[in-house]
């Protein structure tokens, strides 16, 4: 298979070049999106490279030629989670967890305290972690939500094309009828993937559009039903009211759905993605999280604490442009490439 | 979501009262709170703590004021400070004094919301009398050239055709050629969302800037960005000098921390805020402000802009002939309260008047809650016209009617007329009284001008 190649050429070129990112030039010509495609370790890792630097750098120097450990290295320690995103809450946990085995003497030096570190991390990610089972309905109807600007389209793009290559049969609703080119967009997205798309013009009822590929996917047989929708400011009520009824247009169209609400962060979010889950849960039965971008040098500890504050799994993470950037969410693998 | 930073440092200095000079001692706790705020708020961790020391050295020793609680002297320090950071007083404006045309070039990452920036900007250029084309050169993102194409449609505005050609550097260039040719005096450039350590698109963007001599380079940036705002700002500062900063998505809840951080790191100003889907949710930056919003403080001057651009010249000139005559019915205390509606939620409002939220706190509920306002309007929406315009020829069975019809019961209605004719007799009195007599009169009125 080209797939399974691929990535073996990609790393040689990488170690020839000695450059990070390899970019194949005849691929990038005709399809500018897809960039280079690396083992998925690999891609994460580098990704990650910065959290890394950041996170685990400043925190083996804070531990270096320290024999001791006090407050005030807790306190900087501190500060180094909450910079990373972690956000206050899991810190000042983290933090305490620390502190009471460091009163039990379990603490030694700085290794010991990284590892506790580090199995605290992972804790927290497997709690929430959990694969998403298309096969529960069908269709299976997947809505996608999120504030503006996250990836909304190129997530549905991916997942689109994820579901067409086990051969599933895949259709779009273009359910963001308020920004300008959006449905142009998903087509774009729709064509790649060989899915069918479902869309109204511009401005009209994202609840209309809906209905129709409620319609459409019980008429056509489709397996899957990915519903896109306009990002939205999670502080706009009446935006948020327009998700509910969406949502009860798909419930009395097809039992039960949608089966799943996908929430789409961005992984460079800060402190507000708290914000953004808390009033998007209260909202609608959000049931998954997808962090994008992970292929910069942000660092994604939000979803740490977006897990284990709502208890949401994380469904998927991007980690690039290209149709096949998209990869389920693994919790230790995520941790190894942060350490 | 979290508490202001107010009400923390009031509890902290609680005990501290009655203190004439702040010491390294009492200085330290409510310096902790004003760290954790700032970090809550996503001001990068190296910003805060340079700033942290900075409060430090100017509070230590200083006087309290007399009029000042100790709290309260601290979040002035720290306001003044924060202000000053954000280069608080200096012109924000773009410069655009070159020979036309003139390029602006919009960089950021991805989903930064560049693509709707550029239409409002040219909306807003348009507003200034300038005459700008709209230049895509995001050839990457599926539908991106459509999206600014249909944003052009919008503004009547012309986007530059790039007849095919795919190559952002030669796009620009031929759109320059164009607009010199064709009269423009200002081209924007949507150029496509990057990561700045992206090396070949970085350079690309560099080809760019060397083609067009872009008088303005703006990064558009995410109010909601996180600790990474300092890493993404240095990474476009550095290979493109940018500009000027647009903060976007700021009419969420976000603190925009970001915003400082950017700014401490690279010097560089921020010049514009988007607050809005729309094309005119374009607004010029303004430091207190934002300060204010990191803080967790009121914003009254946002409010008030609010109110202004929400409630409609003429219809409030209208209420005040009515409200000078006497005449004001349960039509305009109707409208009233739908305009009202339109600025937000009643706690948003609240929360943007300072003090307002911790007495609030205290009130717990003593506010009209939205539920109330729903019950008032559907109440006066169950009347006749000629009730609503007279309201002492609703009698008894009149009661009984509009309580069915509206689903309530004729106690709220009787209520709701009682604090009506109430006002009513109160807006009399101030009339009489004249202008100076309304002053004196608004001091102590209180809960009585609004009859619910």
């Amino acid at each position: 298979m080209m797939a399974e190649k691929k990535p073996f050429f990609r790393e040689v070129v990488a170690k020839i070049t000695g450059s990070g990112l390899p970019i194949e030039p005849s691929q990038s010509q005709d399809q500018g999106t897809v960039a280079g495609q690396a083992g998925l370790f690999d891609r994460l890792r580098q990704g990650l490279v910065r959290t890394h630097d950041s996170l685990v750098g400043r925190i083996d120097q804070l531990m270096r030629g320290k024999k001791q450990i006090d407050a005030s290295l807790l306190e900087e320690l501190e500060e180094i989670l909450i910079s990373a995103d972690l956000g206050v809450k899991v810190t000042t946990e983290i933090t305490r967890t620390l502190e009471e085995r460091l009163d039990r003497n379990q603490l030694s030096d700085g290794e010991a305290l990284r590892m506790t570190l580090k199995e605290e991390l992972i804790k927290r990610l497997t709690m929430v972690a959990a694969p998403l089972d298309i096969t529960r309905a069908k269709p299976f109807v997947i809505m996608v939500i999120g504030v503006n600007g996250v990836g909304k389209t190129t997530t549905i793009g991916k997942l689109a094309s994820k579901f067409t290559g086990q051969g599933k049969k895949v259709l779009l609703a273009a359910g963001d009828t308020f920004r300008a080119a959006a449905a142009e967009q998903l087509a774009i997205w729709g064509e790649r993937a060989g899915a069918e798309l479902i869309r109204h013009q511009d401005g009209a009822d994202p609840s209309a559009v809906v209905f129709d590929g409620c319609r459409a996917a019980l008429a056509r047989g489709a397996d899957i039903l990915l519903v896109d929708t306009a990002g939205r400011l999670h502080t706009k009520t009446n935006l948020m009211e327009e998700l509910k009824k969406i949502c009860r247009v798909m419930g009395k169209e097809i039992p039960g759905a949608p089966h799943e609400i996908l929430l789409v962060l961005d992984a460079a979010t800060g402190q507000n993605a708290i914000s953004q889950t808390k009033l998007f849960k209260e909202a609608t039965q959000v049931s998954g999280i997808v962090l994008t971008k992970l292929d910069g040098t942000a660092k994604g500890g939000i979803v740490v604490a977006v897990g284990s504050e709502f208890h949401l799994p994380v469904r998927f993470i991007g980690v690039g442009e290209g149709v096949d950037d998209l990869r389920v969410f693994d919790p230790t693998e995520f941790v190894a490439a942060i350490f | 979501m979290f508490e202001s930073l107010s009400d923390k440092l009031d509890l902290v200095f609680k005990k501290l009262r009655g203190q004439g000079v702040m010491t390294e001692a009492n200085v330290g706790d409510a310096l902790h709170e004003v760290r954790l705020v700032l970090l809550e708020a996503d001001v990068n961790f190296r910003v805060v703590k340079d700033f942290v020391e900075r409060v430090r050295v100017r509070a230590i020793g200083s006087q309290v004021l007399q009029s000042l609680t100790p709290g309260q002297q601290v979040i002035k320090i720290v306001h003044e400070e924060l202000v000053s950071i954000m280069g608080g007083g200096e012109d924000n404006g773009l410069d655009l004094a070159a020979k036309p045309p003139v390029a602006i070039m919009l960089v950021g990452l991805q989903g930064a919301g560049k693509t709707t920036t550029c239409g409002k900007l040219a909306k807003y250029l348009k507003g200034q009398r300038r005459r700008p084309l709209l230049v895509p050169a995001d050839v990457y993102r599926p539908a991106a050239i459509e999206q600014l194409m249909i944003l052009g449609r919008q503004l009547s505005l012309e986007v530059f055709d790039a007849k095919g050609e795919r190559e952002p550097v030669a796009i620009c260039r031929a759109a320059m050629k164009y607009a010199e040719l064709s009269g423009f005096d200002t081209a924007i450039l949507d150029t496509a969302g990057r990561l700045q350590i992206d090396d070949v698109l970085m350079d690309e963007l560099v080809r760019i800037r060397d083609v067009v001599k872009p008088r303005e380079i703006l990064l558009v940036a995410d109010a909601m960005t996180g600790q990474e705002a300092v890493n993404v700002a240095s990474g476009f500062d550095e290979r493109l000098a940018i500009t000027g900063v647009v903060l976007t998505k700021l009419d969420g809840d976000a603190k925009g921390g970001a915003a400082l951080s950017i700014r401490a790191v690279t010097g560089k100003p921020v010049k514009f805020v988007g607050l809005g889907e729309k094309l005119d949710a374009l607004e010029v930056f303004h430091a207190d402000r934002l300060v204010s919003r990191i803080l967790g403080m009121g914003d009254v001057l946002t409010l008030i802009e609010k109110a202004q651009s929400t409630f409609d010249a003429g219809e409030a000139a209208r209420l005040q002939e009515k409200l000078k005559k006497n005449q004001f019915d349960l039509e305009d205390f109707r409208n009233q309260l739908q305009q009202l509606k339109k600025l937000g939620s009643m706690s948003s409002i609240m929360g943007m008047i300072p003090g307002m939220g911790k007495a609030l706190k205290q009130l717990q509920g003593a506010e009209p809650s939205e539920k109330d306002l729903q019950r008032i309007e559907a109440i006066i929406g169950s009347m006749t016209r000629a009730e609503r315009a007279d309201h002492t020829i609703i009698n008894g069975s009149r009661r009984l009617r509009i309580a069915k019809g509206s689903g309530t019961t004729v106690q709220e209605i009787n209520l709701l007329l009682k604090r009506f004719s109430e006002a009513q007799k109160l807006m009399k009195q101030l009339q009489k009284l004249g202008p100076k007599g309304l002053m004196k009169g608004l001091g102590g009125m209180g809960k009585g001008l609004l009859p619910f």
